[in-house]
């Protein structure tokens, strides 16, 4: 980095490298209740890794590109970011992981925006960078209790819907545009009443034209009825009441609630105060809330630069939602095994310990947090059942839209194909058997039994999604540079 | 129509033996055995009535005590659902871990929507149990 230091101290007027500033401390003992960071770091050519990991720290902190005096009014030692450890990135050239301590009295309590404007505000653009990815966070408790969490939370939700023991079922309403309000629910009747616990808005279905959403909430909620009359199971249909304004967003809540919805969602588009609005009026209201994660690929996808998606995660667990989608491993959108494995943990356990393999840079105490239901939705089907209860578990919702509604045997029997395929793989699972290796044999058992089953192996049975992520853990550990 | 809350509604009736395998696995976990049973299946009956006491302190070895317990409930209870609940009270989930239906009335008369119409287009749903409209002990005859 082109700077100057004529050795005047760290007092003069001037630029200073950050590093001598105090922002990179390699001897700096992190405290139980600073919040930590890890950077994947890409400097620019002849930059020293440590002096890019102090600038993340000082932009991200108290820091400015140029020595100030007023710094000399505050106990700086203790607002100043700490860049603590700095180790390359293992079998890549070029890339060092940075983590860098922030004391806690740096951010609000209860507030994801100034959390993240601090941690992510004006750094990601540092011209010194060439490339600056925000890996993982450690959330200390201390700052945890200064959020509520998931209005509900996976057991509150189970005991809601008096439904335990296996992944729930979903699916997405499709096409996900163009569907006038009775046609949308004929889709919505169909699916539920054969065997799905919850259909879903898709993120883009808000109040078009062709269908308005109090109009659209109305023939659903007739829908979710006739199927819970059907069945005598608890039913519902992820109501989104994403807006323009939070105005608007409150009064769909306000109408879904009314008209006896379970459940409503919004989108990650809303941004996160709205978000935490939301998970407020939703643990006041009784309604469960689903967090579509639209837009989420536009910074967690690409590995040197963004956010990844398990940081994102416990953001949005700390703000607040029921459910989250998180990932399926094996369906038509981004998601390496492990990575995937690492996100579902960040949104259900109560506590984690580091796991590199998994992408979990520091333990985690969520300090009794409720846990979110991770979703697992796009391009999965009822033959994938044995992978998908591996991957992802119990506790998960699994939503088949085109793998219910594009059933050669229409929508309901799809329902009832994936319903079936569910049960048999948890029969077996807890028998004791090995469901992955003989995941094909239950299966085709059950289907034997299920004309709807047998019909949606004969149909998917050879559909795959395999192609090689962009987003991996990297899995050694190496010694410190400094 | 069927009845299809629970874990396994949407299989075929469990034999007495694949009943035990899930009781087994319920054991290996360290959860407790409930056995509850009710005549009114609605959705939103969270308190069915409990059959004796949870079975806290049983082990692998101990399925046929559970399974006696089941059969009793059963016997005595012919025309009822009857579900087992695997309880686990493990830091953080103390709920059910696992609950299915292991016996329903021969008949099962399901449900009656009523609508009640509001301003606005707005609907009020109510779900009707039908075997409810007879007092309880006299339902499902």
């Amino acid at each position: 980095m082109k700077t100057t230091n004529n050795n005047k101290g760290r007092w003069t007027a001037g630029v200073t490298p950050y590093a001598e500033m105090g922002y990179w401390n390699p001897d700096y003992e992190p405290k139980d209740t600073d919040v930590l960071c890890v950077f994947r770091i890409t400097p620019q050519e002849g930059v020293e890794p440590t002096e890019a990991a102090a600038a993340v720290a000082g932009e991200s902190s108290t820091a400015t590109w140029t020595v100030v005096w007023t710094d000399r009014l505050t106990p700086h030692e203790h607002y100043q970011a700490k860049a603590y450890r700095v180790d390359p990135v293992p079998g890549v050239e070029g890339q060092y992981l940075a983590y860098i301590a922030y004391d806690i009295d740096l951010f609000e309590e209860g507030s994801i925006a100034n959390l993240t404007s601090s941690i992510i505000g004006n750094v990601f653009g540092f011209k010194a960078l060439r490339a600056l990815r925000l890996e993982d966070m450690r959330i200390p408790p201390h700052y945890v209790k200064t959020f509520q969490g998931p209005p509900h939370g996976i057991v509150m939700e189970r005991e809601y819907l008096d439904k335990f023991g296996r992944p729930l079922l979903g699916a997405t309403t499709k096409p996900k545009l163009g569907l006038s309000a009775k046609n949308y629910s004929r889709v919505v009747y169909e699916a539920l009443r054969g065997g799905l616990d919850f259909t879903k808005d898709d993120e883009n279905i808000n109040s078009q034209p062709f269908m308005r959403w109090r109009d659209r909430y109305l023939f659903a909620m007739e829908a979710v009825q006739r199927a819970s009359a059907a069945t005598g199971e608890v039913k519902g249909h992820y109501m989104n009441v994403t807006a323009g304004t939070m105005e608007e967003m409150y009064e769909r809540a306000e109408f879904a609630r009314d008209i006896g919805s379970v459940i409503i969602m919004v989108d990650l588009t809303v941004g996160y105060t709205a978000l935490t609005s939301m998970s407020k009026w939703a643990r006041a209201n009784g309604v469960l809330l689903h967090l579509h994660r639209a837009g989420h690929s536009t910074f967690t996808r690409q590995k040197t630069h963004g956010v990844s998606f398990r940081v994102l995660a416990k953001w949005c667990r700390l703000l607040g939602v029921d459910h989250i989608h998180a990932g399926t491993v094996v369906g038509k959108l981004e998601g390496d095994p492990n990575a995937v494995r690492g996100y579902y943990e960040v949104c259900r356990a109560r506590h984690s310990e580091a796991n590199p393999e998994l992408g979990l840079f520091f333990e985690q105490d969520w300090a009794s947090m409720p846990g979110v239901m991770p979703v697992a939705s796009g391009g999965i089907h009822a033959g994938q059942m044995h992978q998908l209860l591996h991957y992802l578990g119990e506790d998960s919702i699994l939503q088949f839209g085109g793998g219910t509604i594009g059933h050669p045997m229409g929508i309901a029997a799809g329902a009832t194909a994936n319903r079936v395929a569910v049960e048999a793989m948890i029969q077996a699972r807890n028998e004791g058997r090995d469901y992955y290796a003989e995941g094909p044999d239950i299966l085709a058992k059950a289907a034997r039994g299920c004309a709807q089953l047998d019909a949606a192996l004969d149909v998917w049975k050879d559909i795959t999604f395999e192609f090689e992520s962009t987003d991996t853990p990297d899995l050694v550990v190496t010694p410190t540079v400094s | 129509m069927r009845v299809t809350q629970g874990t396994f509604s949407y299989l075929p009736d469990f034999t007495d033996e694949e009943i035990e395998a899930q009781l087994r696995y319920a054991l290996r976990n360290g959860w407790a055995i409930m056995v509850e049973h009710t005549d009114d299946p609605h959705p939103r009956n969270s308190l069915w009535e409990m059959w004796a006491q949870p079975q806290f302190d049983l082990d692998e070895t101990d399925v046929d005590q559970a399974m006696s317990e089941i059969d009793a409930a059963r016997e005595a209870l012919p025309r009822a659902y009857v579900k087992v609940v695997c309880y686990d009270r493990s830091l953080g989930r103390q709920t059910s871990k696992l609950s299915f239906i292991v016996s329903r009335p021969p008949e099962e008369p399901g449900f009656r929507l009523d609508r009640q119409d509001g301003p606005d287009r707005r609907v009020r749903y109510t779900l009707h149990s039908y075997a409810t409209e007879q007092p309880p002990g006299e339902r499902y005859r």
